[in-house]
């Protein structure tokens, strides 16, 4: 998002016949084409936003009030389908913005004022490219690797902090493979890191240079100098980067089906042997069966998530604009 | 009119003032970098595992340093050497997964590249006929070439129209605010409406390349517009204007100067966002299938993808599925690397000349 310039004025003609911006009025049928298409485009964007609401709803309706039996040995209605699923859903995304906020923070402040010149972009380019790799590769290197990798952990979280009065009942009894809901957060940590760095990177690098000089004149070192004038000007865009890293959090499948070993017991334990799923892995793992009865409960799961990451997301645009807007006062 | 003149302040009452406070030699955080790698190095030869050797080389060194700085240069500076260090290893901690994801992928994926890999499908016709990813390389290419032609024209025009013609009214403002909420969209949720547009259209058993198109464009489209939106609104006016200072319509304005000036911004734009979409798994796992056979045929049939393939050999978990998932990982891995290469390439060379 690079700084937009300002509003430019329409040329005008000073002739009260034309319209403000005669350069439409010149180009007769070709112009009146163009400029359709390029309206019709723009509406087809806002069509289709409304367009997954309405179909999802048209074919998932029905989805929220099925016979019990439909909703599998599980749950026996929609809520209680949807509720244990919908805690997977935020377990996996907390564990993940826990651990990839700070470091999207660290990393963004290293790009922007840590790093020297001939440092900075190839460690934007490092970054960028783990938002290039493809989710399900992501998932490949979770479950075959990092899952492996991360059981001596799990063990020695259980064996360190298990007894402990409140941390005991996060590190119960941990998994034997690696494949906890611990291991999916970290893997879907990754995958967020890139966006949320991406956008504190860029109001982190907006500061005003001469706050950041002030603060350095009268003497405070780097880091007071970050946290008296780089933080403050930066928090809304932080605030919203961390919800729209949560937006992707909630929405992203693969990491969650390819690594989490699937339970339905709703537990505080986020190392057990198998945990509840979240509503996107859920879909892909469910969609198979295609019977009906189940594909309607699984669209109307999807509604559910579209509608949840719509909010997250709306409101961390809403943030970003809002701030924007003070900015250029 | 009485100038009175201030009394010069007494010699005794001077206090003198450092104006420069005790620091640490330039070179001490190399130096405790240095020990704290050595100390590491040499945890590792005596045998500990590469994470503790790793950690206890950055805890020593988040430790010595500021400790030091506590000493020589007081709170405020054991601060700073602080958080200079820990912002520092989460950088460090970042690369970590990304350079063991490509390592593992190259190590264990391009050794299975070969001409028979990439040029059989899984269907086979005899028993010991080997098997490649030849149909779900084609697959990837036709669902993701269909995604372009959908996500392009609707994509560029867009932007178009919220640069040249919305200016800013209400429409394009919505459209804008729109467009980023939408870049959020879970790709599960795009997958899920293709696959109810489709089978309210088509029937519940339909299934095609086309309709993954259709889910990916949604994700695509969002990227293209971002991407064209910034490139257009760097064209500078004076060239609009002395276009129309001519007598040039403003259709044709746009399409023979806005555009071709941008031209190397939006090409890099839209190679990104092809990169971005070819590796989308959840949408195409519900609505593009899977199929044994090479499907050429866009419209109709199931029509397996790298990623949906790499997806169902990792379900299977058994080792040769395991050696095959990793194989085509390495493949997708190198066509998005490829991808975005030629992105930061097409922009270098189409970039307009500055002076």
């Amino acid at each position: 998002m690079t700084a937009r310039p300002a509003e430019r004025t329409a040329p005008t003609t000073g002739r009260p016949d034309l319209p403000a911006d005669w350069t439409s009025v010149r180009g007769g049928v070709g112009d009146r084409i163009f400029a359709g298409g390029a309206l019709a485009a723009g509406l087809t964007i806002l069509a289709a936003l409304a367009g997954v609401f309405v179909f999802l709803l048209a074919k998932g309706a029905t989805g929220f009030g099925k016979p019990s039996e439909v909703y599998g040995p599980h749950a026996e209605s929609f809520l209680g389908y949807v509720f244990p699923l919908l805690v997977g859903t935020f377990t996996a995304s907390a564990i993940a913005l826990v651990i990839a906020v700070p470091l999207a923070f660290g990393i963004a402040l290293v790009i922007s004022h840590y790093a020297p010149r001939w440092l900075s972009a190839p460690a934007a380019f490092v970054i960028d490219l783990l938002a290039a790799v493809p989710s399900v590769v992501y998932g490949l290197w979770g479950a075959f690797f990092l899952a492996r990798q991360l059981v001596p952990m799990h063990e020695w979280l259980h064996a360190t902090f298990g007894g402990w009065p409140v941390l005991g009942a996060l590190f119960g009894e941990p998994n034997t493979a690696g494949r906890s809901i611990l291991t999916a957060g970290i893997v879907l940590a990754v995958m967020i890191l890139p966006i949320i760095t991406a956008i504190t990177r860029e109001v982190f690098s907006r500061t005003p240079r001469l706050h950041e000089e002030a603060a350095l004149a009268l003497g405070a070192t780097r880091w007071e100098m970050i946290r008296m004038t780089v933080f403050p000007y930066a928090r809304s865009g932080m605030v919203s980067a961390v919800m729209l890293g949560l937006g992707r959090a909630l929405g992203e499948t693969m990491a969650v089906t390819m690594v989490l070993s699937v339970g339905f017991d709703l537990s505080w334990n986020i190392i057990a042997q198998s945990s509840p799923t979240s509503i996107a892995a859920n879909i892909a793992l469910k969609y198979k069966e295609r019977s009906a009865d189940m594909l309607e409960v699984l669209v109307a799961t999807g509604l559910v998530l579209f509608l949840l990451t719509f909010l997250v997301n709306f409101a961390a645009r809403w943030v970003i604009g809002r701030s924007e807007r003070r900015m250029a006062r | 009119m009485t100038t009175t003149l201030l009394a010069a302040p007494e010699e005794k009452e001077r206090v003198h003032v450092p104006l420069v406070r005790p620091r640490l030699p330039r070179l001490a955080p190399a130096v405790v970098g240095g020990t704290a790698t050595a100390l590491a190095l040499l945890l590792l030869v005596l045998g500990t595992g590469l994470v503790t050797a790793a950690a206890t080389g950055a805890l020593v060194h988040l430790l010595v340093l500021p400790l030091w700085a506590l000493a020589v240069e007081g709170r405020r500076g054991a601060t700073d050497r602080m958080m200079t260090g820990l912002v520092w290893a989460t950088f460090t901690i970042a690369v970590v997964p990304l350079v063991s994801l490509l390592w593992r992928v190259v190590s264990e994926g391009a050794g299975r590249i070969d001409g028979t890999f990439l040029s059989y499908s899984f269907f086979r016709t005899q028993i010991e006929q080997p098997v490649g990813i030849y149909h779900a390389i084609i697959g990837t290419l036709l669902v993701t070439l269909g995604a372009a032609a959908i996500s392009v024209p609707v994509g560029v025009m867009a932007a178009i129209y919220l640069v040249e013609y919305g200016k800013g009214n209400k429409l394009a403002k919505a459209i804008t605010f729109l467009v980023d909420v939408m870049t959020g969209i879970p790709s599960i949720v795009a997958g899920l409406f293709a696959f109810a547009l489709f089978t309210l259209i088509f029937g519940p058993a339909h299934v095609s390349g086309f309709g993954g198109s259709v889910a990916l464009s949604l994700l695509m489209v969002p990227i293209v517009v971002r991407a064209t939106e910034e490139m257009l609104r760097l064209v500078p006016d004076d060239l609009r204007e002395a276009s129309y200072a001519l007598g040039t319509p403003k259709w044709r304005t746009i399409v023979k100067i806005v555009l071709p000036t941008a031209l190397g911004g939006i090409l890099t734009g839209i190679t990104l966002a092809t990169a971005r979409v070819i590796g989308e798994t959840a949408p195409l796992l519900l609505i593009a299938g899977a199929t044994d056979r090479t499907n050429m045929n866009l419209f109709d049939g199931a029509m397996t993808t790298l990623p949906v393939l790499i997806y169902g050999q990792n379900l299977r978990g058994d080792a040769p599925a395991e050696a095959i998932a990793w194989g085509a990982a390495f493949v997708l891995i190198v066509i998005v690397m490829v991808l975005n290469l030629v992105a930061r390439i097409v922009g270098r060379v189409l970039a307009p000349p500055t002076r």
